[in-house]
């Protein structure tokens, strides 16, 4: 290096760093070596390497760097009734580098029937301002139309966004019906992105709902009530359905019950291409606080599918989470303050829903699944970070440490603990549902885009400073085998002569049932063209009345057995 | 048995006096030497008349085996035979039975007069003048119950070939003595006025008894008064949801909701065509588009997991109005594994294979005869994995599956050409009415599977208990209807078209040899079948009513109802700081779900009764509202330093200055 010696870089760019002493880890092995960064990216691994002079060192002896975390779903700047979360796109980041998560990426949820791509755009500039680390945007299907396919398109090969969600709860707003995620799982499927889904089935919550309401509960129990866990599980069953028949990679955000676990490593052994995404609340807390007489408290909890009651959740899910059947890990992070939730105080089903748990994620996974000796430290790189990043298309740049990958790295102390309490943490809400709580395993240093932003405890973010990360389409970890199997799935027909014989007359005036189609049922803007094809080969003639008799003399007197061609007293019957 | 206590003390001592010397040496399937004699009270003797009872009459000849003894049936003659037609007063007695229930076998004599069953035990003492059946030891058995066809079932202007009695008619050949049919109102008809005219046809051609249940083919408070009629005054106590058949049947998912709590409420039963007719909207658009027209299409545009996904959404519902669920039609492994894991989680659920999935696959969808692979179609359809009969067999045996049906709906083939060019038009429906006992006997009673209390269970007595007809139907005992099938385990026959009792030109279970099938039917207590010839009645077939809270379903229900009362948090007050919201803004047409219910607007309401239209938070709405999260967020973060809320906090004057 032809810089070595030279005094006039100036030191305070601070776009050097050479991190000394550490282990690291990646999700397929740890080595001890050194990490020289320079511009942002990591530019050399490895003993005794050359590097200019003037450059700072990070001594990271006794603990591990890791690759910064990635958190899959955050919702910082998605309104509910007109509320806006308490943690925007700078606490939000802030808080996550602060537990060492280096990058995020946000839900863009845009008003049912608006353009995507103008909430798309309102989404970057607020994040370009406001956000610390590193982003990328998942967009959110509020109502599916036909006219939405040029924008997807317009989002994934112009935009950078890979991944889209749907939601089947949510009754009358964000809801789609089986028919719209069909489509829409077409449609990602043949653009290459990932369909995202929240998996309740929202016209069982709304009666639900409608229920406890009447019972008198109007307490956040009622949301706990109203969410029962068999109404996740089966959405995610039926997503999971439906992405079977369009061949569409299916990515189940907020993975909060044992069951609807079960259901996604059960399709997984069926060789469905589905990861689920369990957060940090279904990982470290289980419901019971909604009974908390405290309302504030329980309004704290409540969430969309809420926490499971039973306390052995985030047990199991640390479980599956370490033997593979779950893969990535989120936030879900949306916080409102206890006057926002109170909005809700005399009717559960008006709490803004949303929990913290951005800046506790990598403790609280290591807590709960290192620490017990669940999974190693590598398994524990491969859910926080790598797998996210092999998910949605920024491998290497992000979830690895290796020559030219960004420079988001963390140096994780593995022995100590800390505790979480609304008092020390990083952002706004008053109350944080991890309090109290003491987890082993935290951030030392947090390098974010070869910038030191955390060290000695003392943060030290720029706001705005965070880059938009596009992604591109078809993945390769997700879509290698969508694409085999498209290429296998042709259906063939039998080929066989034209059918000659008798065709029984259709009369679709009185009796025909497909003749009212009319009021029910979801119908979706691509269904008409069905309807006019299933009345093809119906003609006004009738007779069918007396049917019946002219049938029973001409089975026994013959019978047809191959497809028979022109006979004439049956064709006669007409 | 209640019957020998009605013995009269002098003829106590008479005959053997007790079955157990017979059981001795009586095996499952063959009739012990002699074992009849003993058994016939000598009427010449005893009877003061002096009436006689002349043996002989017809004997019915078996197939093939000839080493054993042969069921004989004796008639009156003369003057005592002329008398029974008279009256009218049907009266039979069978001998040396083996009488199968679905809880024990047990050998004894049988009477029945006026349709119903007088007497079950030895020495019977029963008038002169009485036909007599001679079992020699065979297996009397139940009549079955079909608890699902649809004859008669109008398709577009089509209508079922087998009517009502053809359909019956051919129920009747294989062993089966009472139907449930159901009720297809078109959607914005009335329930009553189709009830009424099922009933009509049924009356007028039925040949055995029957009994109705009622689609539910769409949705809205009417809906719900005439099902409560149906329930307390006509006798039905099921009725069908549609899960598929999009725009035209189909159901939301909150409509079904709202049938299943009113189901739940008048104490009836909850069926499902369980299919997500969503997805296979879509499916068959694609498959179509692919230029496959022909049958192949109906199974390719209705996978397996499409039929176990609707099942698993209707327990899921069940589940959560505590209804009690029936799935009709189970059809594929996938669907029965879900039933299966229900029943392990507790749900009050129950399954229902059909002829057409417990002794056939879906493998003719790609017959090169069109015609042969039209005759398959039905919905769910037949699974093309080879192993699926075999495997609801199994599960029917024991007990994750309950009882057994045929979905009998049949078209001529020149009725399913109406599909020709386009397989979505093919109107629906198998055959399986005639060869449902036969079959199960001989797929799961022959192979070992289960044993013929067993049998008894899944083709009648359960069907019975969950549809409250029970001991009426489903069971041999004192005071139950004669509807009576004597079995004969060895017969063997070939399913064929040509012999089959239905209208139909082709018969899915074409060639297959089945063991096991009725000698003699019996339809209150009138011999309908014997030596193989039909001896049926148009019209004589009466309807059956049930009634509602069966306790073989609703028990349970009952009992999860008083448990299940939910409880809020009683606590104080929230007077903290609210925050102010502004609704105008967000409310959204419902237009996007076009799965409103009739039912749903009550409870619009309900959900914006705190919103005020105060605000401020025009600004803080502004769906993305840039402007105003900044300004928001900022005027948090001193709140949050300076005070926590950590109980319900009281006036606080910085938080209210926010808006």
């Amino acid at each position: 290096m032809s810089f070595q010696g030279k005094k006039n870089i100036p030191r305070l760019t601070s776009d050097r760093l050479i991190i000394k002493g550490g282990k690291i880890v990646n999700d397929d092995q740890s080595f001890y070596a050194d990490v020289y960064i320079e511009d942002g990216v990591i530019k050399q691994i490895g003993e005794n390497l050359i590097v200019p002079g003037g450059v700072k060192t990070v001594d990271a002896y006794g603990h591990i760097v890791i690759p910064g975390g990635i958190d899959v779903n955050t919702s910082l700047q998605a309104a509910h009734l007109g509320m806006n979360p308490a943690d925007d796109f700078y606490h939000g980041t802030r808080a996550a580098l602060a537990g060492g998560t280096t990058m995020i990426i946000d839900h863009v949820l845009p008003e049912p029937g608006s353009s995507l791509l103008a909430a798309y755009d309102q989404w970057r500039d607020i994040a370009d301002r406001r956000s610390c680390c590193d982003y990328s945007l998942h967009m959110d299907i509020t109502r599916w139309h036909e006219g939405l396919a040029e924008e997807v398109e317009a989002l994934v090969k112009d935009k950078g966004v890979n991944s889209f969600l749907v939601f089947m709860a949510y009754k009358d707003k964000y809801q789609s019906s089986d028919s719209q995620i069909y489509e829409v799982f077409g449609v990602l499927r043949d653009m290459g992105a990932i369909a995202q889904v929240h998996a309740e089935n929202g016209d069982i919550v709304e009666e639900e709902q409608k229920r406890i309401l009447e019972l008198g509960i109007t307490g956040p129990e009622g949301h706990v009530l109203s969410h029962p866990e068999e109404v996740e599980t089966e959405a995610v069953y039926r997503a999971i359905t439906i992405a079977k028949q369009a061949n569409c990679p299916l990515y189940i955000t907020k993975v909060m019950s044992r069951q609807a676990a079960d259901v996604i490593a059960k399709a997984r052994k069926k060789g469905m291409v589905v990861y689920g995404e369990p957060i940090t609340a279904s990982l470290g807390m289980d419901g019971s606080h909604y009974w908390s007489k405290n309302w504030a408290k329980a309004a704290a909890f409540v969430m969309s599918p809420p926490l499971s009651q039973d306390p052995s959740t985030p047990d199991y899910l640390n479980s599956l989470l370490a033997c593979g059947d779950l893969q990535v890990t989120g936030s879900a992070h949306s916080t409102f303050s206890t006057a926002q939730k109170a909005v809700g105080k005399d009717n559960f089903t008006l709490i803004p829903e949303g929990t913290n748990g951005i800046e506790e994620r990598m403790s609280i996974i290591w807590d709960k699944a290192v620490a017990t000796g669940k999974m190693d430290e590598n398994e524990f790189v491969a859910v926080t970070s790598t797998n996210a990043a092999k998910l949605f298309n920024i491998y290497p740049r992000k979830g690895r440490i290796a020559v030219g990958s960004d420079a988001d790295l963390v140096i994780w102390n593995t022995k100590e603990t800390k505790t979480f309490s609304a008092t020390t943490h990083n952002l706004t809400v008053e109350l944080n549902i991890f309090e109290g709580m003491e987890c082993r395993g935290y951030p030392v240093v947090v390098i974010s885009q070869g910038r030191i932003v955390l060290e000695g405890g003392q943060l030290n973010v720029i706001e705005g400073s965070g880059r938009f990360v596009p992604r591109k389409a078809f993945p390769d970890f997700v879509y290698k085998r969508i694409k085999a199997r498209s290429r296998m799935a042709d259906a063939r027909g039998v080929p066989r002569g034209n059918y000659d014989g008798p065709v029984h007359d259709v009369i679709s005036v009185t009796k025909s049932v497909p003749s009212t189609p009319t009021t029910r049922g979801p119908q979706c803007p691509g269904k008409t063209v069905m309807a006019a094809g299933r009345n093809l080969h119906q003609s006004g003639f009738t007779l069918s009345g007396n049917q019946m008799d002219d049938h029973i003399p001409r089975r026994t007197a013959q019978r047809i057995v191959a497809p028979p061609g022109g006979r004439s007293n049956i064709t006669s019957l007409s | 048995m209640a019957a020998t206590e009605d013995v009269p003390a002098f003829f106590k001592n008479m005959g053997s006096g007790s079955p157990k010397p017979r059981q001795k040496f009586c095996g499952m399937f063959c009739p012990v030497e002699g074992s009849g004699d003993s058994k016939t009270l000598d009427f010449d003797a005893l009877s003061a008349s002096g009436r006689s009872v002349t043996p002989g009459g017809r004997v019915i000849e078996k197939q093939g085996d000839i080493s054993r003894p042969k069921v004989e049936i004796r008639h009156t003659t003369g003057k005592e035979a002329l008398q029974n037609i008279h009256d009218k007063s049907d009266r039979l007695l069978i001998k040396g039975a083996k009488i199968v229930n679905d809880d024990q076998s047990f050998c004894a004599d049988i009477y029945m007069e006026d349709g119903l069953i007088k007497q079950i035990g030895e020495n019977l003492i029963v008038p002169g003048g009485v036909k007599t059946i001679d079992a020699h030891g065979r297996m009397l058995l139940p009549g079955g119950i079909d608890v699902h066809t649809r004859f008669q079932m109008p398709d577009r202007g089509m209508t079922a070939a087998d009517d009502f009695y053809q359909g019956t008619r051919a129920a009747l050949a294989g062993g089966t003595t009472m139907i449930i049919d159901h009720v297809v109102p078109e959607p914005g008809a009335s329930l009553l006025s189709a009830f009424e005219q099922w009933r009509q046809w049924a009356d007028s051609k039925s040949c055995c008894d029957y009994s109705l249940h009622v689609d539910i083919t769409e949705w809205h408070k009417g809906i719900q008064e005439e099902m409560e009629a149906l329930i307390k005054d006509h006798g039905v106590n099921s009725f069908l949801v549609y899960l598929a058949y999009k725009d035209i049947f189909q159901l939301t998912d909150s409509q079904v909701y709202e049938v299943f709590s009113t189901i739940r409420d008048l104490g009836a039963i909850a069926q499902v065509h369980a299919e997500n007719g969503d997805i296979i909207a879509e499916e068959q658009q694609r498959i179509l588009s692919l230029g496959i027209t022909g049958p192949e299409g109906h199974v390719l545009s209705r996978p397996e997991e499409v039929e176990a996904e609707a099942v698993n959404r209707s327990v899921t519902i069940a589940n959560q109005t505590n209804c009690p669920l029936y799935i009709t039609k189970v059809m594929s492994r996938s669907a029965a594994d879900v039933i299966a894991m229900a029943r392990k989680k507790g749900t009050v659920v129950y399954g229902e294979p059909i002829t057409a999935s417990l002794g056939t696959d879906g493998s003719h969808y790609w017959s090169k005869n069109w015609a042969k692979a039209a005759a398959f179609v039905t919905s769910p359809p037949l699974s093309p994995d080879p192993m699926t009969p075999d495997y609801l067999n199994s599960l029917l045996s024991c007990g994750d599956l309950q009882v057994t049906g045929s979905a009998h709906c049949t078209f001529n083939t020149c009725q399913r050409a109406v599909g020709k060019d386009d397989f979505s038009l093919i109107p629906e429906g198998t055959n399986g009415t005639e060869e449902r006992m036969s079959l199960i006997w001989d797929k799961c009673v022959v192979t070992g599977k289960m044993d013929e209390n067993q049998f008894v269970a899944v083709t009648s007595t359960n069907a019975a208990k969950i549809f409250n007809l029970y001991p009426r139907k489903g069971r041999i005992a004192v005071g139950s209807d004669a509807d009576l099938v004597l079995w004969d385990p060895d017969i063997t026959k070939i399913i064929s078209a040509k012999s089959h009792n239905s209208e139909v030109e082709y018969n899915i279970f074409e060639g297959m040899e089945v063991r096991g099938g009725p000698l003699v039917v019996i339809s209150q207590g009138k011999i309908v079948l014997e030596e193989g010839t039909l001896h049926t009645t148009e019209g004589s077939g009466r309807f059956v009513a049930r009634k509602p809270f069966p306790d073989y379903v609703y028990k349970r229900i009952k009992a999860r109802s008083r448990l299940a009362e939910l409880r809020g948090v009683p606590r104080g007050l929230y007077d903290g700081p609210v925050c102010e919201v502004s609704v105008t803004p967000k409310t959204l047409t419902p237009a996007s779900s076009a799965k409103t219910s009739p039912a749903k607007q009550p409870s619009q309401p309900v959900r914006n009764l705190h919103q005020s239209g105060f605000s401020l938070s025009g600004r803080m709405s502004s769906p993305l509202g840039v402007l105003c999260s900044g300004a928001q967020v900022d005027d948090n973060i001193p709140r949050r330093n300076t005070q926590r809320i950590v109980a319900p906090p009281g006036g606080r004057a910085n938080i209210t200055s926010l808006g």
